[in-house]
């Protein structure tokens, strides 16, 4: 089974083979409210760790994704154009944002489990 | 050590009220503010336009002015023609500075107390209240006082089913028209309750004593067909109503002229010129804006933000947003902002640049959404 990791940004990560499956965490899509456009990166951009490549905008402003990972984007979710509210719907299954093919695995290991992360959030509350 | 200054917020008479219900407390003109509660923006925009929307606007500044001579004094400061509002009539108002620009928005009424006394009532926005009402006070001729009315608090209930959800808990109110006023009383309540808002829909705004307010707010909240809604989609439903907010779309450095908002200047007082800054005004009427505050479509679904620079086909730049979002009722991101007057007609098409590309959009009529008010 896939395993899933977390970003101090609010980002899931779900890491299949070498390709890692990037998305807004539930706590990241609740604060957020209501999406209504996003700007997703283009397929084949080479993203560094960190990198801001990804927009998500609310009814009231607009923030930042970053790449949890380094890599190549090599599928970006095309249903998010028509439905911006999967975002909010099911912020980590069909509200994905797009794929990295991972430079170094090894980065995967070094993202928060899920216990960290929820410590992440617990600390900003 | 602290890494920035944390000040300490006010609240209102319903800060416990808001956290019971879910709000989100943000800082706002430095209050803690609900933005949302948990439906969210949107539902709360579209909850508004559909039934009634409850917001607490109790960080707003209400003043009373009292004493024979009050709308002499006020028009010394304000284009608007204060001596023509007839007893419990409400008027938009601007508060205009010395070199022309706009120092505030306001709301005044001639409310003549039960005594039959003279006073005007005045709703100013909550991050210019001090100076608003220092600037007043500083001009008033003697016999004339202005008192200030921290005690109380204010509520708006906007909506197609506000007055209705009311009417038989307030007499005489709904026989007000829009911008008619009437010193009643809600549940019981002292409450100077005006058919007047910022959302473009019918509904009333409620001056009520601050200790009553949370009682008063709770038997409105279960009233059928009334939702709370916050800051967030009070301001989503004014963007969409085409409504200035200062700060953003009118400040001390645009003048009335160029803001669109000459309806707002009174006819006499477009023959007297006695205002402050009228010199200002009448060379921007007279020899026609630099540049003007317009409504923008942009294209597709990204909303264009505040701030973002506009541009003429040919990327020369032509003006700024003043204020941007996505318009709920409009389905469809709608902004408004300055541009040079040249390209301000209707259906010019123009760019606003957000984050380095190009949005197309055109120059549309405002509102995005009709006034649906009570005339």
């Amino acid at each position: 089974m896939a395993e899933t990791r977390y970003s101090k940004d609010h980002e899931w990560v779900r890491l299949e083979g070498d390709t890692a499956t990037v998305g807004i965490t539930d706590h990241a899509q609740n604060a957020l409210g209501d999406v209504v456009f996003v700007e997703l990166p283009e397929v084949g951009r080479e993203v560094a760790t960190g990198e801001a490549c990804a927009v998500v905008e609310s009814v009231k402003a607009a923030s930042d994704v970053y790449a949890p990972l380094a890599g190549k984007i090599v599928e970006v979710n095309a249903g998010l154009a028509d439905n911006p509210g999967l975002i909010n719907s099911e912020p980590t299954a069909g509200g994905w944002f797009f794929r990295i093919e991972v430079a170094d695995s090894t980065e995967f290991a070094a993202l928060l489990d899920e216990a960290a992360y929820q410590r992440v959030v617990e600390s900003e509350a | 050590m602290a890494d920035q200054e944390t000040p300490v917020l006010r609240e209102t008479p319903l800060a416990d009220l808001h956290r019971e219900l879910g709000g989100r407390m943000v800082p706002f003109a430095g209050y803690a503010m609900p933005v949302q509660y948990p439906a969210g923006i949107m539902a709360e925009h579209l909850h508004c336009r559909a039934r009634a929307a409850l917001f607490d606007v109790s960080h707003m500044g209400q003043a009373e002015l009292m004493g024979v001579g009050g709308a002499a004094a006020m028009e010394a400061l304000t284009p608007a023609d204060v001596l023509g509002l007839k007893p419990h009539r409400q008027r938009y108002a601007l508060l205009t500075g010395d070199a022309g620009g706009i120092l505030d928005d306001f709301m005044v009424t001639n409310l003549p107390t039960p005594e039959g006394t003279d006073r005007l009532f005045l709703i100013v926005n909550a991050a210019n209240k001090d100076a608003d009402f220092d600037r007043i006070a500083a001009h008033l001729p003697p016999g004339l006082r202005l008192q200030r009315r921290e005690d109380r608090a204010l509520l708006a209930l906007q909506g197609p089913e506000a007055v209705a959800a009311i009417a038989d808990h307030a007499p005489g109110v709904a026989a007000l028209t829009f911008m008619g006023v009437a010193e009643t009383t809600l549940f019981g309540v002292h409450a100077i309750i005006s058919r007047s808002g910022y959302t473009g829909e019918d509904g009333v705004e409620i001056s009520i004593p601050g200790e009553r307010a949370e009682e008063v707010a709770r038997a409105l909240l279960k009233l059928d067909g009334v939702l709370p809604a916050g800051l967030g989609a009070r301001d989503s439903l004014r963007l969409e109503a085409g409504l200035c907010l200062h700060g953003n779309d009118i400040d001390a450095t645009t003048n009335p002229v160029e803001a669109g908002l000459v309806w707002s200047i009174g006819k006499r007082r477009r023959t007297e010129w006695n205002f402050a800054g009228a010199a200002v005004v009448r060379d921007a009427l007279a020899n026609g804006p630099k540049r003007l505050r317009v409504g923008l479509r942009p294209e597709g679904r990204q909303p264009a933000r505040a701030h973002s620079v506009i541009q003429a086909a040919d990327g020369v730049p032509v003006g700024e947003v003043t204020s941007g979002g996505f318009g709920p009722s409009v389905n469809a991101p709608v902004a408004m902002g300055y541009v040079i007057s040249d390209y301000a007609a209707d259906g010019t098409a123009l760019e606003i640049l957000v984050r380095g590309k190009a949005l197309p959009c055109r120059v549309a009529a405002m509102p995005f959404q009709p006034h649906r008010y009570a005339r």
